[in-house]
């Protein structure tokens, strides 16, 4: 028994020392100087993107850490109102009744457009479709539409996939594709939409599936998938999302993306915040295949 | 065996014997294919893990950090992170689950109250661990004000952990024969001199086999450590018990669902150090529980 | 000396006796937790809307069918298989395999149940529902069907371990009568051992139906997540939500006290019930069979 005891006691201490010496070899954190920390969550699609930029800002300083969690906008912005976050990262703007209770709750959004994103449309590389209107897809997705024939298509099924109801870009893709930009449109999602669980989900099933339909941001996009040109009206121009055509305003679904502070930030975040507008961090945004805000 | 030549005699007569031995045989054969269909997939999942996940794993995996977003690089985070989950979850479970079972085998009455106890053991044990993941976040993250954290996690866990750690413990401790216990007493002893130096020492390979299976679901888990523990990417250790960790289970779900261009192989690495982890200690356990039957001094 | 051992005898055992309790606080502070974030749903919410069919909380639609329609049908498509093989198997386990295969066969179903549900979840989406989209020519992979069968390897081992022990624990005297008149082993385990042991291999099912209905990572990896009303003949071969999901997904991004916060605790609320609802009636059938025993055998 004493032995027994002994032996978990040394293991216990072994491993919460570890804990420490790892700390100090790991690469861009130090032990003598003040350490500040960021907390950054939220939106999906901005996750890639924001680690990247913790990994190189971690690197030029040493003395900062950053931690990123996704789990979506809706997450952030919640994040941000219970008080437990810096930075909020999100797809889309933040709702009415979020500011409402984020004031209730003492906390003052304050938003940064960081990035631009395009909102592109995936199928299956077998599907010959290649491209749709914004009404099309708006009837696609509310459930007028259920065959892929009646666009142009084989003759199959067509199984939809979106993002869950906590992402920005299931938002924003119902707010300007389903409902037209309608602010007083009540459309919703057909009750048969694949709600998977992030963009690797919808990637996947894309790549392996010829009868579905999806919508991903245009950094998510990878090369096993097809993307199909959109166009605002029913005969065209249908146009490809590039960070072009984004940022010339052709491609009709095109939309910012965000990061919330509680307040004018200070400090450590607020660095951090002038340095994601900087050229430098703006290269970052267009490797890993958003828009930037700042041209190179 | 002399029944069974019985029924050898009986069917060398035609009739109703013969096909109820035919009956016999076939359903004899259904019950080992059902058991096949059971136990194969068993073999399968862990087989195919190894192979896919094998080719990831290297010392360098194990032991180093995450970068690139997650998408290369080594768990040593998500690992360190489940230990420390698991070490959490047995400060405060094992305690209180040995209490309990010594409190239930040796000296609750068989009256109303104890039947409750039953009950609400049998209750803990039945809810889904997205509800203590949910009790977790109203308890201890929000009003207990511990937030995102090991400390919120662990103890969630634990809660969870209970109805395991107790009954098995109770089933160690009362097989120990009260003819112990009687011994102990009449020389002298008292009750809890008896527990401590007699029946505690003789059940505890049950006990402890019991805490390890109990532990090896803690560790397996993601639901109930979504919202009170886990957290994507961490950039350091984690230093203290209100931080938050990155955890095995959490780290395989995100890459196999939210990480676009992860590669496969990483994810079949996860995958099998977690099963690889959870299996041990499964070993670990049985390996135990059958040395102790050898043992046995009863 | 003798005062402080009994002092701390006497601390001891009341410390133990709190032990002993805590299963009964944890379940009611659960339950309270549940109760105090959960119930402001119904000032919040109609019963109407709760009842309706469309859950789509970011636009204040909260009908509860779909998911509770999601939760049932996985459930049922779960038992059908998991039940019949699950107490076949039990049955091969207890009854016919030698010593040898069952000391074997026993800690290898322990193993499936270790297989954490992440992991199998994992393997659902990379092989399990791809595989039935091809083979049943489906439009996705990721429905109901690809959920059961995980649900059915998570509830197999909790009904086989359960119900082995149960036949194991029915006495050897039943079976020898059995034989004794001319009853084949098959005819035996049937009609005399497997109903002696009902009580037991009830409480091994519905143990396993909870488990199932409990059950969150796995379905989350491979049901669709749609919520739509599983009421169609096909339904099993089409996505659908479960409660448990809809928890684990939605519960990050909601704000604390929001109308949805609630509606999710609300969720959790019902999820405890039913688990109570089943462990309660699990225990009453337990009992009523000792009652009904004791009369038979005084």
């Amino acid at each position: 028994m004493k032995i027994v005891i002994t032996i978990i006691s040394i293991l216990l201490f072994i491993l919460l020392f570890s804990c420490g010496q790892a700390n100090e070899t790991t690469p861009g954190s130090s032990n003598t100087s003040q350490i500040s920390t960021i907390v950054n969550k939220g939106s999906d699609t901005l996750v890639n993107l924001a680690l990247a930029w913790a990994e190189k800002y971690q690197q030029l300083f040493p003395n900062v850490e950053i931690s990123v969690t996704g789990g979506g906008s809706g997450t952030g912005i919640a994040a941000l109102i219970n008080g437990t976050v810096d930075i909020a990262n999100a797809s889309r703007q933040i709702k009415q009744e979020e500011t409402q209770q984020a004031k209730a709750n003492g906390v003052d959004p304050v938003e940064y457009v960081v990035a631009r994103d395009a909102i592109a449309i995936i199928v299956n590389p077998e599907n010959p479709v290649n491209q749709l209107s914004i009404k099309q897809l708006s009837d696609i997705y509310s459930g007028k539409i259920n065959n892929w024939k009646e666009v142009g298509g084989d003759d199959r099924i067509i199984v939809r996939l979106s993002r869950e109801t906590n992402s920005g870009t299931h938002v924003f893709f119902l707010e300007n594709v389903i409902r037209l930009g309608d602010p007083n449109n009540k459309t919703l999602f057909s009750t048969d939409t694949l709600l998977l669980p992030s963009s690797e989900g919808i990637t996947a099933e894309t790549r392996d599936n010829p009868n579905v339909i999806g919508y991903d941001g245009l950094g998510y996009v990878t090369s096993d998938v097809k993307v199909i040109a959109v166009g605002s009206k029913p005969d065209g121009p249908f146009v490809m999302p590039s960070a072009e055509t984004v940022n010339n305003g052709q491609y009709p679904i095109a939309r910012d993306l965000y990061m919330y502070t509680n307040g004018r930030p200070t400090g450590a975040i607020a660095d951090y915040i002038n340095w994601i507008m900087t050229t430098e961090a703006q290269t970052i945004v267009t490797q890993l295949g958003f828009v930037p805000i700042v041209k190179p | 065996m002399a029944l069974l030549d019985g029924q050898k005699e009986l069917s060398k007569n035609p009739g109703s014997s013969d096909s109820r031995l035919v009956k016999q045989k076939l359903g004899f054969g259904c019950l080992t294919l059902t058991t096949f269909v059971t136990v194969i997939p068993i073999f399968a999942v862990v087989i195919y893990i190894l192979i896919k996940g094998l080719p990831a794993i290297s010392w360098s995996f194990l032991t180093s950090f995450p970068f690139d977003g997650v998408k290369q690089g080594g768990i040593l985070p998500a690992i360190i992170g489940t230990f420390l989950l698991t070490l959490g979850t047995a400060i405060f479970s094992v305690p209180l689950g040995i209490g309990a079972a010594i409190y239930l085998s040796e000296y609750a009455p068989e009256s109303r109250w104890t039947r409750v106890i039953r009950i609400a053991i049998i209750n803990l044990a039945g809810i889904p661990s997205v509800v203590y993941g949910l009790f977790g976040l109203g308890m201890f993250v929000i009003f207990l004000k511990f937030g995102t954290s090991i400390l919120a996690g662990s103890l969630t866990l634990s809660i969870m952990t209970l109805p395991v750690i107790i009954s098995t413990s109770e089933e160690a401790l009362r097989a120990v024969p009260q003819s112990f216990r009687v011994v102990s007493i009449s020389i002298g002893a008292t009750r809890w001199q008896t527990i401590r130096r007699i029946v505690l020492p003789q059940s505890l390979p049950g006990i402890i086999t019991g805490v390890i299976l109990g532990l090896e679901r803690a560790a397996g888990e993601t639901a109930p450590i979504l919202f009170t523990a886990a957290s994507f990417f961490l950039p350091r250790l984690p230093n203290s018990p209100l931080d938050p960790t990155m955890a095995l289970p959490y780290h395989l779900f995100v890459i196999s669902t939210q990480v676009p261009g992860m590669p496969v192989k990483i994810q079949y690495g996860t995958a099998l150090v977690l099963i690889a982890f959870v299996l041990g200690m499964n070993l670990i356990a049985t390996t135990i529980r059958s040395r102790a039957r050898a043992h046995r001094q009863w | 000396m003798e005062s402080t051992k009994n002092w701390n005898e006497y601390i001891l055992t009341r410390l133990i006796k709190i032990s002993g309790y805590s299963a009964i606080i944890f379940v009611l502070m659960i339950f309270y937790f549940l109760l105090r974030e959960g119930l402001p749903t119904i000032g919040e919410v109609s019963f109407v809307s709760l009842i309706s069919s469309r859950w789509y909380p970011i636009e204040e639609y909260f009908g509860l069918l779909p998911l509770i329609g999601g939760s049932l049908i996985v459930t049922l498509g779960a038992a059908l298989f998991a039940i019949p093989i699950g107490i076949c198997t039990a049955v091969f386990i207890a009854e016919i395999a030698p010593r040898w295969a069952r000391d074997l066969l026993k800690p290898l179903v322990e193993v499936l149940g270790g297989i954490p549900s992440v992991v199998l979840g994992f393997l659902g989406i990379l092989i399990l529902a791809p595989s039935l989209r091809r083979l049943l020519d489906l439009p996705t992979g990721l429905t109901a069907l690809a959920g059961s069968i995980l649900l059915g390897g998570i509830a197999i081992p909790t009904i086989v371990s359960v119900a082995e022990d149960a036949l194991d624990a029915v006495p050897r005297s039943y079976r020898d009568a059995a034989l004794a008149l001319g009853a084949t082993q098959w005819q035996t385990i049937w009609r005399v051992t497997l109903p002696a042991a009902r009580s037991g291999v009830l409480t091994a099912i519905m143990l396993g139906i909870g488990r199932t209905i409990g059950e969150t990572m796995a379905v989350m990896m491979v049901t669709g997540n749609a919520a739509v009303l599983p009421i169609k003949w096909n339904s099993l071969f089409l996505p659908v939500r479960t409660m448990t999901a809809t928890i684990a997904a939605e519960m990050g991004e909601v704000a604390k006290n929001s109308t949805h916060y609630h509606v999710l605790f609300f969720i959790g609320l019902v999820l405890f019930l039913i688990s109570l609802g089943i462990n309660i009636a699990a225990s009453t059938a337990v009992f009523k069979q000792h009652m009904r025993a004791e009369r038979i055998l005084s």
